[in-house]
């Protein structure tokens, strides 16, 4: 899911004019031009047709199903799965999936514009640390996690030792439920960090060196520079970084899966990682359950696009 | 952009400094714990710069049987090359048919394409999965690729692309005789490159980091973990030894590693073109 590159929407749909041709095309030659058009749209009309539209028909038909161990789809039970989504459990993993969201990134976002900001400046080593801070991003969810567990086993926790010497007792970080949660988007907050500092400081790059020194002119320096001029001159770098981290944020499940199982006691359920753990976790195999949530998945999921592209975007200066 | 500017050298350095050290400890910790003997390791702090460096842990995390690497890297490999060229051979004939082809179907085309881009993956990764096993294909390599060859994202970005080609340019190529396929090989494609490089990166990147679709279809299989199964089963399996766990991990680490220290440009320019200019 890739919402963000919808941006461009609009700059394309002004060049999408045929190209210059005769106007009046013979009847026969403009079929053939439109059967040879779909013939190549084609194949990714069926990849996509098959695995990503058809399945959402199929979901919906699962949802009102029970099934059979090996998953075949039995007798109707109506609205059922529907049901279980009003009941407090769904409402809690609901809330912890936008706590986790929410947690993700607001610290995810505004960590690499910290470090990208001053990495503008033209000192040497700058461009060491562009690439040193953008590492997170080499490392994949399964090896982030457990590298993070590692990290956080008390045999060899850096974290804990280097809690030890301010006097800090360290928690159990994964199997606490206070601090489960906030173990889980830490990780997340680092492995987002990488890629947002990428894409921040691409977006820093190219602001505009006369416009800064118009502004110090008219003697707006330091952080009022940042604020009204290199903020907005950045917006459709930040708006990108946003959206994509939210639904990086929407879509964890490997984080999850790995470092807490979900636990302890349901802590760090969120939504992805209730529907893998329904459907395909311990042999569940609560096929109906998980795709209605999914379906639930789906709503959030478009609401989300809505909700930034309708609001957010308006905020966005594009030059 | 700015010389040096209201905030002194000292404090940038200073913050950097901090951050780096504490934003890059697990990433040393990656790369040195693979060398360190355990007793090393298994020290709080761990004692990165012992001294007493080896090869060993690699060696055996290369070399123990339950959960093979180099089938891993194999299929990682597969898998991110697969939905590579679906991705690429998909989209560029969609795309090219959505720009220079005249069709009054074009435009609910590219809008259902659009729409794909806006599911999210693991609202339908139920039937799909349940649909893989019916084909009774689940536990096969065409398993980990076969949902994924197309892409509404990739249309999108190379229709973005297509559309700046100059229109003379293509009037004058068909004047010559032609074809379409010729044009959109010979001529289109090498002028998109940029375009096309950057859609192979950010697909090659779909396939190879995918954990949710490998985890759940070839869990019976251990010859079809990926590199990302592979580095959660190995967890399980070498949780005794974190010398060995981390020395596996910077096997499977060592391209992306690689893609972000040499191919920061195209990392950037696959994954916001068209989203930031």
């Amino acid at each position: 899911m890739t919402a963000p590159t919808l941006l461009a929407a609009d700059t394309a749909a002004r060049t999408d004019r045929p190209p210059g041709r005769p106007r009046r095309a013979a009847a026969p030659a403009r079929a053939r031009e439109t059967a040879l058009g779909l013939l190549f749209a084609l194949p990714g009309l069926a990849g996509l047709g098959i695995f990503v539209i058809f399945p959402l028909f199929q979901a919906v038909y699962l949802a009102t199903r029970g099934n059979d161990i090996l998953g075949n789809p039995t007798r109707s039970v109506g609205m059922a799965h529907f049901q279980e989504l009003l009941t407090p459990e769904f409402g809690t993993v609901l809330w912890q999936t936008l706590v986790f969201t929410v947690l993700v990134v607001v610290p995810g976002v505004l960590l690499p514009l910290a470090l990208a900001a001053p990495m503008t400046q033209r000192l040497p080593g700058m461009r060491v640390f562009r690439t040193a801070f953008a590492l997170p991003f080499a490392y994949s969810v399964s090896a982030a996690s457990v590298v993070w567990l590692i990290m956080l086993n008390p045999g060899i926790s850096p974290v804990n030792w280097a809690l030890g010497l301010i006097g800090v007792p360290a928690p159990n970080w994964t199997t606490e439920p206070g601090w489960a949660m906030a173990t889980v988007v830490g990780v997340t907050v680092w492995m987002v960090s990488g890629f947002n500092l990428l894409v921040l400081a691409a977006g820093l790059a190219g602001v505009d060196e006369e416009v800064l020194e118009a502004a110090r002119m008219d003697g707006a320096t330091g952080p009022r520079q940042f604020v009204s001029i290199v903020l907005p001159m950045i917006s459709p770098s930040l708006f990108f970084a946003v959206v994509t981290t939210t639904l990086a944020a929407l879509q964890a499940l490997g984080q999850v899966q790995i470092m807490t199982d979900g636990g302890p006691n349901g802590h760090t359920r969120t939504l992805v990682y209730s529907i893998f753990d329904n459907a395909f976790h311990n042999n569940n195999s609560n096929f109906g359950l998980a795709s209605a949530q999914g379906l639930v998945l789906l709503v959030i999921g478009v609401l989300i696009a809505v909700v930034q592209f309708g609001v957010l975007e308006r905020r966005v200066h594009y030059r | 952009m700015n010389r040096p500017g209201p905030v002194p050298t000292v404090l940038t350095y200073l913050w950097l400094g901090i951050a780096a050290v504490v934003l890059l400890f697990p990433v040393l910790l990656t790369v040195l714990g693979g060398f360190l003997p355990s007793n090393a390791l298994l020290h709080q702090p761990p004692q990165l710069f012992d001294g007493d460096w080896t090869l060993e842990n690699y060696r055996a995390a290369w070399r123990q049987p339950v959960v093979p690497l180099a089938p891993a890297f194999v299929n990682s490999l597969f898998v991110g090359l697969s939905v590579m060229l679906g991705h690429l051979i998909t989209s560029c004939l969609a795309a090219y048919a959505l720009v220079f082809m005249r069709s009054p179907l074009r435009r609910p085309i590219f809008w259902l394409f659009l729409a794909t881009i806006m599911v999210p993956y693991e609202s339908i990764v139920v039937p799909n999965a349940l649909f893989i096993r019916s084909l009774g294909i689940n536990d096969s390599r065409l398993s980990l690729i076969l949902p994924f060859l197309a892409t509404g994202f990739g249309v999108f970005m190379l229709r973005q692309a297509f559309a700046q080609f100059p229109r003379e340019l293509r009037e004058a190529a068909v004047i010559d005789g032609c074809g379409h396929l010729r044009f959109l090989v010979t001529i289109l494609l090498p002028a998109s490159r940029p375009a096309l490089i950057g859609i192979a990166v950010w697909s090659f990147l779909q396939g190879w980091n995918m954990y949710f679709w490998p985890l759940i279809i070839s869990s019976s299989n251990n010859s079809l973990n990926t590199l990302q199964t592979a580095v959660f089963a190995l967890k399980d399996n070498e949780g005794g030894s974190p010398a060995v766990l981390l020395a596996g991990i910077t096997i499977t680490l060592v391209p992306t590693l690689l893609l972000v220290i040499f191919g920061q440009r195209w990392l950037v320019r696959g994954f916001t073109a068209g989203a930031v200019k």
